[in-house]
C-alpha cells in the first residue's frame, strides 16, 4: 500500500504536473489553434488546453507507476500466463469444462437467429479477422518475420474471385481453394527475393510489396478495372441454391465457423508439429537453427506460402460478402489493423488471436461513439503494449510434452544433476 | 585410415585480413582434439569456417565420416554441413531460449526425421509415431546430459551451467560423428568445469564419436584432449599431444608465456 | 531529345532528391545509433509543416512581412519537430531499447499511427493550402522555366543544411560521441558518453532536419495533410537504405537517386506508377547489395 502511497508524494506529483506542462505546449499548436483557410478565421480551443493538461498529468503518474512496476518485476513476466490459469481450471473441474464448452458452442450456433443481420454481419468480419490473424500469426508470431505487405494478399484472394468470376463464371466454391492458392504461389514469390533479408529490412521490403500490388490494382484498369473496383461478385451459393440477402448473411456466417474451425484445427496441428517447431527456431535464432541442420531457407518460404494461403482465402470470402471490390480495401492499413490483431491479441498465441480479433474489430463497432477514434486508440495500445506486456492479452504457452513412465527415472541416467 | 576431418591450407579473408591462414589440420576417428590459442587468434573463424557458417576464402575441409572416402564441404550451407555429422556448439549460447528443453533437443532431431505438412495435419500413423519417438529420444538425450528435471522449462529459465550442457544436448541430437564444442568452460568455475571434462569423455565413450573443442581453459584440454592444435594470428604454429605442447617453446612463447606473465 | 525537358526533369529530382534528404537523415541517424527504424518519423515531419501552416496563417492575419513569417514559423516548427520527436522517444522507444527489435518496430508503427490520428482529428481530414511565402528572385527569371525560387530555396537550404550537419559531426563533441556510439554503445557508455544524452541530441536533430524538409515541401507544393508524413518518410526510408542506412551521405546520395529516379521514371514512362519505382528499386538494391550504396557490409558474430 505504502508504495502506491509513494506515487502520491509531493515530488512524484510535481514531476506529473512538469509533464503535463509540457505536454501542453506540446500539443498547443494542433490542438488549440485551428485556422479555417477558406474564411480567414482562427479559432481557439482553450477548452483543449485544459483537456490536455489534466489527461497528460494522469497519463504521467500512471505511465511512472507502471514503469517502476515493470522494474521491479526485473522485466520478465512471473505471472503465470492466464491461458495456462484456465487450462489447469479446466483440468480440475472437467465438468465445468464441458458444461461452458458446450455453452459456448451452442451460442455460436444460435447467434444468427437471435441477433440482427447486422450483428451477424459483423461477427462475420471478426471471424474473418481470427483467419487472417491466424494467418499473419504464422509468419509474424511464430515465424518472427514482420510482414507488412499481408493485406496484398487478402486481395489476391479477393480479385481471384472476382475476375474469375467475370471472365469464366466461375463459383465462390471452386475459388476458394483457388484464391488460396493463388496466395500461397505469391508468397512464395515474395519469400524468394526477401530471404536474406531479415528484420527490419524485411518488414519494409513487404511493406514495398504490398504497396506495388495495390498501386497495380489501382492503375491497370483493363486488368483489374482500376479504381473503380468489380461489382455484383455473387454471394456464396448452396449446392446451385441462390439465397436472399438475409438467408446469405446467415449462411457466410455458418461458412466462416466451420472455416476458423478448420483453421484452428489445421495451424494448431502444424504449430507443434516437426515443421512448427522450426518456425520458432527460427524466430529464435536463425544462426542457431541453420546450426542445427535446419534449411531456412525452405522454413521461410513456408512459412511466407502458409501465411498468405489464409489470407487468400479469406479475400475471396471478403469478395462474396461484400460484393464489391477495390483497391481501397487493401491498404497497408488493413495489414496492419491485422499485425494489431495478432499483437495485442498475443503474439504466437492462437487463443490470443481469437480474443484480439474480437477487441479490435467487435469493441468499435460497439462503441460507436469511439469508432472514429479507433485507428488513434490502436496505435496508442500498440505502444502501450508493446512497452508494458510485449507478450500479449494472451500469453502463447508452449506444449507440455508427458513423458511416459518407463522412460523416467530410466537406468540410462548416467551423469548425475547436481 | 583417413581423417575424419581434415583441412588442406585453409584459409579465410576479410577484406584485407587474414583471420585464418594456411591451415593443415586433421580429427582422427575417436580421438578428442583441441583447438587453442590466444584471444582473436582466429579460433572461432576456423570453426564457422568448417561448420559453414562462412565460406573459406582458399583452401579445402574434407570430411570422411566411416573413415574412409573424403568429401569436400567447404562452401556447403550450415544445415548441410550438420545433415552430414558435423554438430557445434556456440561460444555465446544460442539456445532457443522461448522452447522448452526438450523442444531445443527435438529441434537438433530435426534433420533426422522426415515428416512433412501433410503428415502434420493429418497425423498419419508415420508422424505420430515418429513424434512419439523423437520425444522418447530426446528425452534420452537429455537423461544422458543430466538434464532430465528440466524437460519443460523454458530455456532462458535454466541456469548457466545447465544451458551450455543443453547445447550439448542440442549437438549431440543431430547424431554427429564430430561434436565441435566452441569454448564450452567459458564461463564455468572450477566445479563445472570438472564435470564438463567427466561429461565429455563420457559422451565420447558412450557415443563413440570424435571431438574437436576450442578452449581458453588450459586444465580442461590437457586433461581430456590426445592431440592440440595451436593458432596464433591464424597460422597454425604447434601441433602434438598435451606433454609435448607444454614444452614447445613456441607455444609458451605466443601463449602460455602470456598467461604465465599474467 | 529535348533538353530543357531534361534539365527540368533533372532539377526536379535534384529538388524531391533534397526533400527525402531532408527527412532520411533523422533514419539514417536514429538507426545508427539504436538500430531502429523510426516508423514515425515521417510524422515529426508532417508535423512540422502543420505548425509552420498553423503559425503563418496566425501571423498572417497580423500582415506581418512574409519572410518574417517565414522565418518565425520554421523556427517553431523546428522547435515543435524537435519536441515531438525526443518526447516520442522516451515514450515509445526508451522503455524498448533491451526489448527485440520487433516489439521496438511494432511500437514506431503505432506511434506513427497515433501521430497520423492525432493530427486528423484534431485538425482536419483535407488538404489545406499553405500560403506562398517565398519571394520570387529576380535573377532566376531566366530560367524559370527549369527552376523556380522555392526549388531554388529547396536545394540551397539543403547544402546548407548538409554542411552544418557534417560540421557538427565530424568535429564537436557532441558529434563524436554520436559516431561512437553508432560503432558500439555498450564501450561508448563504458567510456563515459552520455547515451541518453546522445540519442536526444540525435532525436532533435533528425526531426529538426525533418521539419525544415516539411516547411520547404508544402511551399513547393503548395498544400498538405495529415497523411503527407507516411509516404514521403517512406520514401525516405528506401533513400536511407539506398545509400546504406547509418552513413550520412549514403542518406544524402540515395535521396538524389531516388529523386532523380522517380523524376525521370514519371517524365519518361508513366506517372501513374510514380510510387512503384522508389519500391521496387528498394527491393532490387536489398537483394543485391543489401547493405546500400554506402554502407559496410555487416557480418553476423557468432
Amino acid at each position: 500500500m505504502s508504495n502506491i502511497l509513494k506515487y502520491f508524494s509531493f515530488k512524484e506529483i510535481k514531476k506529473s504536473l512538469v509533464m503535463s506542462v509540457w505536454f501542453m505546449i506540446l500539443t498547443f499548436p494542433i490542438m488549440v489553434i485551428k485556422v479555417n483557410t477558406i474564411e480567414n478565421t482562427v479559432i481557439w480551443r482553450w477548452n483543449y488546453l485544459i483537456g490536455v493538461g489534466i489527461s497528460s498529468f494522469i497519463f504521467a503518474s500512471l505511465w511512472r507507476y507502471m514503469i517502476e512496476r515493470k522494474k521491479l518485476q526485473g522485466g520478465s513476466e512471473s505471472t503465470v500466463p492466464l491461458l495456462q490459469k484456465i487450462r489447469e481450471l479446466g483440468e480440475r473441474k472437467p465438468t465445468l469444462k464441458k458444461g461452458s464448452l458446450i455453452g459456448v458452442i451452442v451460442l455460436i450456433l444460435v447467434f444468427p437467429f437471435i441477433t440482427s443481420m447486422y450483428q451477424t454481419g459483423i461477427m462475420t468480419t471478426a471471424l474473418m479477422y481470427v483467419i487472417l490473424g491466424l494467418g499473419l500469426n504464422i509468419v509474424v508470431g511464430l515465424g518472427g518475420l514482420l510482414n507488412l505487405g499481408y493485406a496484398a494478399f487478402y486481395a489476391v484472394g479477393a480479385y481471384t474471385y472476382a475476375l474469375l468470376h467475370i471472365h469464366f463464371g466461375l463459383g465462390f466454391w471452386v475459388c476458394l481453394p483457388i484464391g488460396a492458392l493463388m496466395a500461397t504461389i505469391l508468397g512464395v514469390l515474395l519469400a524468394i527475393p526477401v530471404l536474406r533479408l531479415r528484420g527490419d529490412y524485411l518488414a519494409i521490403v513487404t511493406l514495398g510489396f504490398g504497396e506495388i500490388v495495390r498501386i497495380v490494382l489501382e492503375n491497370w484498369n483493363a486488368f483489374s478495372h482500376g479504381p473503380s473496383g468489380i461489382a455484383n461478385i455473387p454471394r456464396p451459393t448452396f449446392f446451385g441454391i441462390h439465397f436472399t440477402l438475409p438467408q446469405a448473411t446467415i449462411y457466410l456466417y455458418f461458412i466462416m465457423i466451420a472455416l476458423v474451425v478448420f483453421t484452428i484445427f489445421v495451424v494448431r496441428r502444424l504449430e507443434n508439429s516437426r515443421m512448427g517447431r522450426t518456425w520458432i527456431a527460427m524466430r529464435e535464432d536463425e544462426i542457431a537453427s541453420q546450426s542445427m541442420g535446419i534449411n531456412i531457407t525452405q522454413v521461410k518460404v513456408t512459412t511466407f506460402a502458409l501465411g498468405a494461403f489464409w489470407a487468400g482465402m479469406i479475400g475471396v470470402v471478403f469478395a462474396a460478402k461484400t460484393t464489391f471490390i477495390n483497391p481501397a480495401s487493401f491498404t497497408l492499413w488493413e495489414s496492419i489493423i491485422i499485425l494489431c490483431v495478432v499483437v495485442i491479441g498475443g503474439m504466437g498465441s492462437i487463443v490470443g488471436v481469437v480474443v484480439g480479433a474480437g477487441i479490435l474489430i467487435l469493441l468499435p463497432e460497439y462503441l460507436r461513439a469511439f469508432s472514429q477514434y479507433r485507428m488513434l486508440i490502436f496505435g496508442a495500445i500498440l505502444v502501450l503494449m508493446m512497452v508494458f506486456r510485449p507478450g500479449g492479452i494472451v500469453t502463447s504457452v508452449r506444449k507440455v510434452y508427458k513423458i511416459e513412465p518407463h522412460l523416467q527415472g530410466g537406468s540410462d541416467n548416467k551423469v548425475e544433476d547436481k | 585410415m583417413v581423417p575424419i576431418l581434415e583441412t588442406k591450407n585453409l584459409t579465410m579473408d576479410f577484406g584485407g585480413l587474414r583471420a585464418v591462414d594456411n591451415i593443415n589440420f586433421r580429427v582422427n576417428q575417436g580421438e578428442i582434439v583441441a583447438l587453442i590459442g590466444p584471444n582473436g587468434a582466429g579460433k572461432t573463424t576456423f570453426f564457422n569456417c568448417i561448420t559453414g557458417v562462412y565460406k573459406p576464402t582458399g583452401g579445402d575441409v574434407y570430411i570422411a565420416p566411416d573413415g574412409n572416402g573424403q568429401e569436400r564441404i567447404n562452401g556447403m550451407k550450415p544445415n548441410k554441413v550438420t545433415e552430414k555429422g558435423l554438430a557445434r556448439t556456440f561460444q555465446n549460447i544460442r539456445l532457443f531460449q522461448n522452447m522448452t528443453v526438450l523442444e531445443n533437443v527435438m529441434i537438433g532431431r530435426h534433420c533426422r526425421l522426415s515428416a512433412g505438412i501433410f503428415g502434420a495435419i493429418f497425423r498419419t500413423k508415420a508422424t505420430v509415431e515418429e513424434e512419439k519417438k523423437v520425444v522418447q529420444d530426446s528425452y534420452r538425450i537429455l537423461e544422458e546430459i543430466g538434464l532430465s528435471k528440466y524437460v519443460n522449462e523454458f530455456a532462458k529459465n535454466l541456469p548457466y551451467g545447465a544451458q551450455r550442457r543443453l547445447e550439448i544436448a542440442r549437438a549431440m541430437a543431430t547424431e554427429p560423428f564430430l561434436l565441435l564444442l566452441d569454448e564450452p568452460a567459458a564461463g564455468m568455475n572450477p566445479q563445472e568445469t570438472n564435470e564438463l571434462d567427466e561429461m565429455i569423455l563420457q559422451i565420447r565413450r558412450d557415443n563413440n564419436i570424435s571431438i574437436l573443442l576450442i578452449e581458453h581453459d588450459m586444465s580442461l584440454v590437457m586433461s581430456v584432449s590426445e592431440k592440440i592444435f595451436v593458432v596464433d594470428y591464424g597460422k597454425l604454429i604447434a601441433e602434438g599431444t598435451p606433454n609435448e605442447i607444454k614444452k614447445n617453446p613456441d607455444v609458451i612463447k605466443a601463449y602460455l608465456g602470456d598467461e604465465a606473465n599474467a | 531529345m529535348d533538353h530543357s525537358y531534361f534539365f527540368e526533369l533533372f532539377l526536379g529530382g535534384m529538388t524531391r532528391g533534397s526533400i527525402y534528404a531532408l527527412i532520411a537523415l533523422g533514419y539514417t541517424m536514429v538507426y545508427g545509433i539504436i538500430k531502429l527504424i523510426n516508423f514515425a518519423h515521417g510524422e515529426i515531419y508532417m508535423i512540422g509543416a502543420f505548425t509552420a501552416l498553423i503559425v503563418s496563417s496566425v501571423l498572417g492575419f497580423t500582415g506581418m512581412n512574409p519572410i518574417l513569417i517565414l522565418a518565425i514559423a520554421s523556427v517553431l516548427a523546428i522547435f515543435f519537430s524537435s519536441a515531438y520527436g525526443t518526447t516520442m522517444e522516451k515514450i515509445a522507444y526508451k522503455p524498448l531499447r533491451e526489448a527485440p527489435r520487433l516489439s521496438a518496430l511494432i511500437s514506431a508503427i503505432g506511434m506513427s499511427m497515433f501521430l497520423q490520428n492525432y493530427v486528423l482529428l484534431a485538425q482536419t481530414p483535407d488538404f489545406l493550402p499553405f500560403p506562398d511565402m517565398i519571394p520570387d528572385f529576380k535573377f532566376l527569371q531566366p530560367i524559370n522555366k527549369i527552376l523556380n525560387s522555392t526549388q531554388f530555396v529547396i536545394l540551397v537550404t539543403t547544402a546548407i543544411v548538409m554542411i552544418l550537419l557534417t560540421i557538427l559531426i565530424k568535429f564537436t563533441k557532441i558529434g563524436k560521441a554520436m559516431r561512437a556510439t553508432s560503432q558500439d554503445a555498450k564501450m561508448a557508455q563504458l567510456l563515459g558518453i552520455n547515451i541518453n544524452k546522445v540519442i536526444t541530441v540525435t532525436f532533435i536533430i533528425g526531426s529538426a532536419t525533418a521539419a525544415i524538409g516539411g516547411v520547404l515541401i508544402s511551399s513547393h507544393t503548395g498544400q498538405l495533410n495529415y497523411y503527407i508524413g507516411f509516404i514521403a518518410g517512406i520514401k525516405a526510408f528506401v533513400a536511407a537504405v539506398l545509400g546504406g542506412i547509418g552513413s550520412i551521405p549514403g542518406a544524402v546520395l540515395g535521396s538524389f537517386v531516388l529523386g532523380w529516379t522517380e523524376s525521370f521514371g514519371t517524365g519518361y514512362i508513366s506517372s501513374d506508377y510514380e510510387d512503384v519505382f522508389a519500391f521496387i528499386f528498394l527491393i532490387i538494391i536489398l537483394i543485391f547489395r543489401p547493405s546500400g550504396i554506402l554502407g559496410r557490409k555487416q557480418n553476423d558474430k557468432v
